[in-house]
C-alpha cells in the first residue's frame, strides 16, 4: 500500500459574497501518494482550484473560509498550522505553479531576485549561493544562458520560458508535494509539449508527488497515475487513470471524454452534455449533476449521493454508476 | 471528394480564393526615427475554399491566423494581395460595395463577453444586421430575431435580455444567430469555442455542423486546437509565421503530415487515451519574432531537419499530391 503524503477529507470551502453563500468546494476528499501524479479534473468552476488553494491556505478571508475537514500533510493537519507555520511549509515542502505565469511573477524584480527569494528563506543561504542556486535551477528547467536570464525580467521572456521559471522556482526547495494549477493552460501546444516534458523529468529525478489541476484530460492521460474528476463543488468519481477512461463510471466522466474531439479516432458527432454548469449560490438538490444527466431518477433528484467505492481502489458519487450496456450506447 | 474532382477545383466552385495575401502592421518608431520595421503578420499566403466546406485554419498563437480571417472580410485592410469572392476581387470595392456584400460574409468572434454590446438587448443585437441591410420594418426584424434565436437554441423570451444575463456558451449562440442574420454564404468562425469549457464547447461544435448542413454554409474555422480543427474541417491549412506551410484535405493532414512543423504539431498534442504510447516531436525553442524572420524557411531555427538550403531559399508553395500543397524543401 502506497504511503499517503496529502489527505484531504471532507473539505468545505465556502465564499460569503454580496450576491450569496457559494459552497464553492463541499466536502470534497482526495489523497496524493508519494510519487505520485494526481489530475485533478473538472470544468471552470467546479472548485478545482479552490481546491489546491485551500491546501496551501491561501483563500483570502473574507469572503472565503474553511469552514470544515481536514487537510493533513505527512500526517500533520495543515488547517491546525498558525499563518507562521504554514509559511515554512509553502514553497519549502509544498510549493505551487499557477496557470498565468505573466501574473504570478512580480514585473519589478528581477528572476533572480525572485527565485532568490524563497532559496534564502527557506534554506538560510547567503545571496551569492542562493544566486548559484537560482542559476542551477534555471539550468535544470532548461533555460539557454541561465547565467544571463537570472538578471532579466519578467517582460523579457517568452510565455513558456516564464512558466520555466516558475517551475525553477517551485522546485528550488526540493518540495515533496508540488502543485500545479493549470500549467500549461496558457501556453501553445508546441510549448506545453516542451513544458509537460519538463515536468515528467523533474518528477522522475526528483521524486515529487504532482497535484496537477486541469481541465484537458489529454494532459491527466499523459501525466497522471490517478485522477479525481470534480463537479459542482463535489468529488465525483476517482481512480486510477486508465480505468477511469476505459470505463467511467459517473455519466458525467463519461460525457466528458466523450464531448472531446479526439485526434486519433473518427467522430461524426460529439456528445454533448446538455445545458451548463449550476449557478454555485443555487445547486441543485439532490444529486448536483441531474439536470443535466441522461439517466437521473427520481432518488437522483431528492438524496445526494456520496462518494463510494465500487471497485478496488475506483469511487464514484453516483446512485446508478454506469454498467456496460449505458456505455455502450456512445 | 475523388482526388481527380479535387485537383481540378474549378473557379465556379471556389467560394472564395485568396491569392498572395500580405498584411504588415508598422511598428511603432524610436524617438531618434531609424528604419521603419513592421510586424510581418500575415507574409503572402494563398488558398481557396470551395462552396459548401469547411476550410480549418490552426496555428500557434501570432502565427497569423486571425488576422488572415480578418483582412479575408476586409475587416483589417491587406497590405497587398487580392480576395475574390465568387470571383470578384473584393478588395477593389467602394466602402459601400463592400458593405452590401458583408451581408454574404460573416464572422463569430473568439470572446463571447467581448463582442456583444452590454447596453444592447439581444433583440436588438440580433436585429442590428437586419436594420443595417435595410429591414426597416420592426415587425417583420422581430419575427426574422425570434427565428433565428430559436435556430440556435434560445427562446423568443431572451430577445429582451441583456449579454450578462447570459452564460458563454449562451452567448456564442447569439454571435453565431447574429453572423446568421443576413444569411450569409460565408461564416469566418475566429476562435469560435476556444473560450468555452469542453460540455459547452461540444454543444456549439454540434450546432455550427448542423448548421452548415441545414443552409449550405461555408466556414472558414480558425483555432489553434487541432483536435477541434479535425473535426470541424475538410480540409485544413497550418500556418507558422505569417505562411501557410501545408494544406491538404483532413485525413492526409493527419494521417501523413509531410512538413516538420505539422508533424511536430501533431504529436504535441496530448491525447485523453492513457494505454497510447507515442513518439513525441519535441520542437526547441519558441516562435521567432514577426519583425525579424529568419532567412529562407522561416521554421528552420526549430527544425529537426534543416538543412543548409533552408537557410538560403524560402522553400516554394508546391503541390506534392494532389489537393496536398506543402512549403518545404525537403517534403517529398
Amino acid at each position: 500500500m502506497a504511503e499517503p503524503l496529502l489527505q484531504v477529507r471532507n473539505l468545505e470551502t465556502t465564499f460569503f459574497t454580496p450576491d450569496g453563500v457559494v459552497p464553492a468546494v463541499d466536502h470534497v476528499s482526495l489523497s496524493v501518494n508519494k510519487g505520485e501524479t494526481l489530475g485533478l479534473v473538472g470544468e471552470s468552476g467546479c472548485g478545482k482550484s479552490v481546491t489546491a488553494l485551500s491546501v496551501m491556505r491561501l483563500i483570502a478571508d473574507p469572503p472565503g473560509k474553511i469552514m470544515g475537514g481536514d487537510i493533513l500533510f505527512e500526517g500533520q493537519n495543515l488547517l491546525a498550522k498558525t499563518e507562521a507555520e504554514m509559511r515554512t511549509i509553502r514553497g519549502n515542502r509544498i510549493s505551487m505553479i499557477f496557470q498565468e505565469p505573466m501574473t504570478s511573477l512580480n514585473p519589478v524584480f528581477t528572476v533572480g531576485f525572485q527565485i532568490t527569494e524563497a532559496i534564502r528563506l527557506h534554506q538560510k543561504l547567503d545571496r551569492r549561493d542562493a544566486l548559484a542556486k537560482a542559476v542551477e535551477m534555471l539550468r535544470l528547467v532548461g533555460i539557454p544562458l541561465p547565467e544571463k536570464r537570472v538578471y532579466e525580467y519578467p517582460h523579457e521572456l517568452s510565455g513558456g520560458m516564464r512558466q520555466r521559471v516558475m517551475i525553477a522556482m517551485a522546485l528550488s526547495c526540493n518540495p515533496k508535494l508540488l502543485i500545479a494549477d493549470e500549467p500549461t493552460t496558457a501556453l501553445d501546444v508546441t510549448i506545453q509539449a516542451q513544458v509537460l516534458e519538463l515536468m515528467k523529468r523533474l518528477r522522475n529525478e526528483l521524486g515529487m508527488a504532482i497535484l496537477l489541476i486541469t481541465h484537458d484530460l489529454g494532459v491527466v492521460a499523459e501525466m497522471a497515475d490517478r485522477v479525481s474528476v470534480m463537479y459542482a463543488g463535489k468529488n465525483v468519481e476517482e481512480g486510477l487513470v486508465e480505468p477511469i477512461f476505459e470505463r467511467p463510471l459517473h455519466p458525467y466522466t463519461r460525457g466528458l471524454l466523450d464531448s472531446i474531439p479526439q485526434l486519433h479516432r473518427d467522430q461524426v458527432r460529439l456528445h454533448a452534455i446538455d445545458g451548463g454548469v449550476p449557478n454555485p449560490s443555487q445547486f441543485p438538490k439532490g444529486c448536483r449533476f441531474h439536470p443535466r444527466c441522461q439517466f437521473a431518477q427520481d432518488r437522483c433528484r431528492a438524496e445526494q449521493p456520496v462518494l463510494t467505492e465500487v471497485e478496488p481502489g475506483h469511487k464514484v458519487s453516483c446512485w446508478y454508476p454506469l454498467v456496460a450496456a449505458d456505455r455502450g450506447v456512445a | 471528394m475523388a482526388t481527380e474532382e479535387a485537383a481540378a477545383a474549378t473557379t465556379a466552385e471556389k467560394l472564395i480564393d485568396v491569392v498572395n495575401l500580405v498584411k504588415y502592421f508598422p511598428r511603432k518608431q524610436g524617438l531618434f526615427g531609424g528604419p521603419r520595421t513592421y510586424v510581418k503578420a500575415v507574409d503572402g499566403v494563398s488558398f481557396f475554399i470551395r462552396r459548401g466546406e469547411t476550410l480549418g485554419l490552426v496555428g500557434e498563437s501570432g502565427c497569423g491566423k486571425t488576422t488572415a480571417g480578418r483582412t479575408l472580410l476586409r475587416l483589417a485592410e491587406p497590405t497587398s494581395g487580392q480576395v475574390f469572392f465568387e470571383g470578384r476581387d473584393i478588395l477593389t470595392l467602394s466602402e459601400p460595395e463592400m458593405r452590401k456584400l458583408r451581408a454574404e460574409m460573416q464572422i463569430i468572434f473568439q470572446d463571447p463577453y467581448a463582442s456583444l454590446s452590454p447596453r444592447m438587448s439581444i433583440g436588438d443585437i440580433v436585429g442590428e444586421p437586419l436594420l443595417v441591410h435595410g429591414v426597416t420594418d420592426r415587425v417583420v426584424r422581430e419575427k426574422r430575431v425570434i427565428e433565428l434565436l430559436e435556430l440556435v437554441g434560445l427562446s423568443a423570451y431572451h430577445m429582451h435580455r441583456y449579454p450578462h444575463e447570459f452564460s458563454g456558451g449562451q452567448r456564442q449562440r447569439i454571435g453565431i444567430a447574429r453572423a446568421l442574420a443576413l444569411q450569409p454564404k460565408i461564416v469566418v468562425c475566429d476562435e469560435a469555442v476556444s473560450a468555452l469549457d469542453v460540455s459547452i464547447q461540444s454543444q456549439i461544435l454540434n450546432l455550427l455542423k448542423d448548421l452548415q448542413q441545414h443552409f449550405g454554409l461555408t466556414y472558414l474555422f480558425i483555432a489553434h486546437n487541432l483536435s477541434v480543427v479535425k473535426h470541424m474541417s475538410d480540409r485544413v491549412a497550418v500556418m507558422y509565421l505569417g505562411k501557410i506551410v501545408e494544406m491538404t484535405r483532413k485525413q492526409d493532414l493527419y494521417s501523413s503530415p509531410k512538413h516538420p512543423y505539422t508533424q511536430a504539431l501533431l504529436s504535441a498534442i496530448p491525447v485523453p487515451d492513457p494505454k497510447l504510447e507515442r513518439e513525441r516531436i519535441v520542437l526547441e525553442g519558441d516562435v521567432p519574432s514577426p519583425v525579424h524572420l529568419p532567412s529562407g524557411c522561416r521554421f528552420r531555427t526549430r527544425c529537426g531537419s534543416a538543412q543548409p538550403i533552408c537557410a538560403e531559399a524560402e522553400p516554394a508553395w508546391r503541390e506534392v499530391e494532389p489537393d496536398h500543397f506543402v512549403a518545404c524543401h525537403l517534403a517529398r
